[in-house]
């Protein structure tokens, strides 16, 4: 399947476009706070701070999965150009992980750094999406194309393959914070399995072409 | 023969919009509504009540149970919810429980008792007799509300019964059908919902069966027709919509001590000192308010309860 966008056009229109589009869910909250915070009628429901910690949980995955899916997208579309979102997407990840420890640590606990230091040793499932989040912080501050070339891309391709971890451990997370057998964070569990599955033929060529070598 | 003409603009029977669905505007209503915390608690739109049947005042006297403390309003109580047979999120009790139909509904009684056999509501429970007890109520997930209930001591009822000497428990069962309850079709719990009590729990006092709240029936996600409040303990004691009552002898399973023993156990008193595995449980949120405030021990009721566990050690009987 060819792509026909070009990637000039694709600078100029699509990345703007995608930017806008991904940053209106965090719009959408930090807008029904506001209105919160004025009490007026808003949509976060009977638990404003449940509701958030939920809602940019469940954006972090979101935006991991996609990350993750640009790599399968371009060997399925044969075209490098997905890849021209992918430091965009991930970023959003690491942002939207931001809001949701902003969520947790200033809404919800606000600022009760005891009983936070303890939740995240004490609480396995707070101490691994801790772990999935700190693991994105280097990944975030060597995205730049500076980064890149002070790293070389060999040693910066193999640092960033720490997503792959940060993937895991937030799908943990996601089933380990639920009550009861859920279907919920299987569904998440099952599309992060199915990009990796996606990445096995590749991975199995890389392996046989090393050993060859 | 009285032969009645029709005029034009009269409506044939089959015409007029069931109830039913004439009732399911509101829930059209309700969804652009869904209203937030500040704004829904401050103008606690009663026209807007997730109720779909029409729910029937009842008849009842006040009494002391009262906190003294700020009522959560109407449309929380019945919309923030966890009854997992209608769904996990909290708001897919409110959405999916009209499809529960609370009358007829038959409650089983079985095995150390003397009365056994099938009951209707109204033969368990005392509708002359109700009364209205103010109780504050903790989930396990700590949050929290104050509930106006409506209904009668579960002593009253367990007495009717007749319990043999040799009974040391009393277990209950929820509802668990897949025609009326959409999240039976996945097995978030190992259906039914199953919970229990010691018998000098069950007849302290406090320990409450209710049939209605805010002074009219039970809302189908409350746990409508009839449901256990056990104020003192977690709320997911607090079974809802109850169809046996099961008198034994050995400590009866329990859904949540089923699903994860490690974290839920059969007493599951509400205890500031004793943190769920996943979380602390010292501090709740009040639904309505911003921050938290401390969990008291008992949730405030040990003047009533604490006797009933006296040399028992509460970290390991949790």
């Amino acid at each position: 399947m060819p792509v026909t966008v070009s990637v000039p056009t694709l600078r100029r229109y699509g990345k703007p476009l995608v930017f806008v589009a991904l940053l209106l869910p965090a719009l959408w909250l930090a807008y029904n706070w506001w209105l919160a915070f004025q009490y007026q009628p808003n949509a976060l429901g009977f638990n404003p701070q449940e509701a958030s910690n939920r809602f940019t949980g469940d954006w972090t995955l979101r935006m991991l999965l996609i990350t993750l899916a640009i790599t399968p997208l371009s060997k399925l579309l044969k075209s490098p150009k997905p890849i021209l979102f992918r430091r965009m997407i991930g970023l959003y990840a690491f942002f939207y992980g931001c809001l949701h420890i902003i969520s947790y640590v200033w809404l919800d606990k606000y600022f009760a750094w005891g009983e936070l230091w303890a939740d995240i040793l004490k609480r396995i499932y707070i101490t691994v999406g801790m772990t999935a989040f700190l693991l994105l912080i280097p990944l975030a501050v060597t995205s730049t194309k500076g980064w890149v070339r002070r790293l070389k891309a060999k040693r910066w391709q193999k640092l960033h393959k720490l997503v792959y971890a940060t993937g895991v451990l937030a799908i943990f997370h996601f089933v380990m914070m639920r009550k009861g057998f859920q279907l919920e964070p299987l569904i998440y569990g099952a599309i992060l399995a199915g990009l990796f599955a996606a990445r096995l033929p590749a991975a199995i060529k890389r392996r046989r072409r090393q050993a060859a070598a | 023969m009285l032969i009645k003409s029709r005029e034009s603009w009269e409506e044939g029977e089959a015409s007029v919009t069931p109830e039913k669905i004439y009732l399911n505007r509101r829930r059209f209503m309700k969804s652009g509504l869904m209203g937030g915390l500040a704004a829904g608690l401050a103008m606690s739109l009663p026209a807007f009540a997730s109720d779909d049947r029409v729910l029937k005042p009842l008849n009842f006297r006040h009494t002391d149970f009262d906190p003294g403390e700020t009522m959560t309003p109407y449309n929380a109580v019945t919309g923030y919810n966890n009854y997992y047979e209608f769904g996990t999120h909290k708001d897919d009790p409110a959405k999916n429980a009209w499809q529960l139909r609370p009358a007829p509904w038959s409650v089983k009684v079985d095995g150390m008792v003397e009365k056994k056999g099938t009951f209707g509501v109204e033969d368990l429970v005392d509708y002359a007799a109700l009364e209205e007890r103010i109780y504050r109520h903790r989930c396990v997930e700590a949050w929290s509300m104050v509930i106006p209930w409506v209904g009668v001591p579960l002593a009253s009822i367990l007495k009717k019964l007749g319990p043999e000497s040799g009974a040391k428990y009393v277990a209950f069962e929820t509802l668990a059908d897949r025609k009326q309850m959409p999240g039976i079709r996945w097995p978030v719990l190992d259906w039914p919902y199953r919970e229990g009590l010691r018998m000098d729990e069950a007849m302290n006092d406090l320990a409450f069966v209710a049939v209605g709240l805010y002074g009219k029936e039970l809302p189908n996600q409350n746990g409508a027709p009839l449901r256990l409040v056990v104020p003192w303990k977690y709320g997911f004691k607090s079974i809802k919509s109850i169809v046996r009552i099961h008198f034994t002898d050995t400590k009866p399973k329990t859904s949540w001590n089923m699903s994860a023993p490690n974290e839920y156990g059969f007493y599951s008193n509400v205890n500031p000192e004793v943190d769920h595995p996943r979380w602390s449980q010292k501090r709740e949120r009040r639904i309505g308010e911003f921050g938290r405030r401390k969990t008291l021990m008992f949730n405030g009721y040990g003047d009533k309860v604490a006797s009933l566990y006296t040399g028992m050690d509460l970290r390991a009987n949790f």
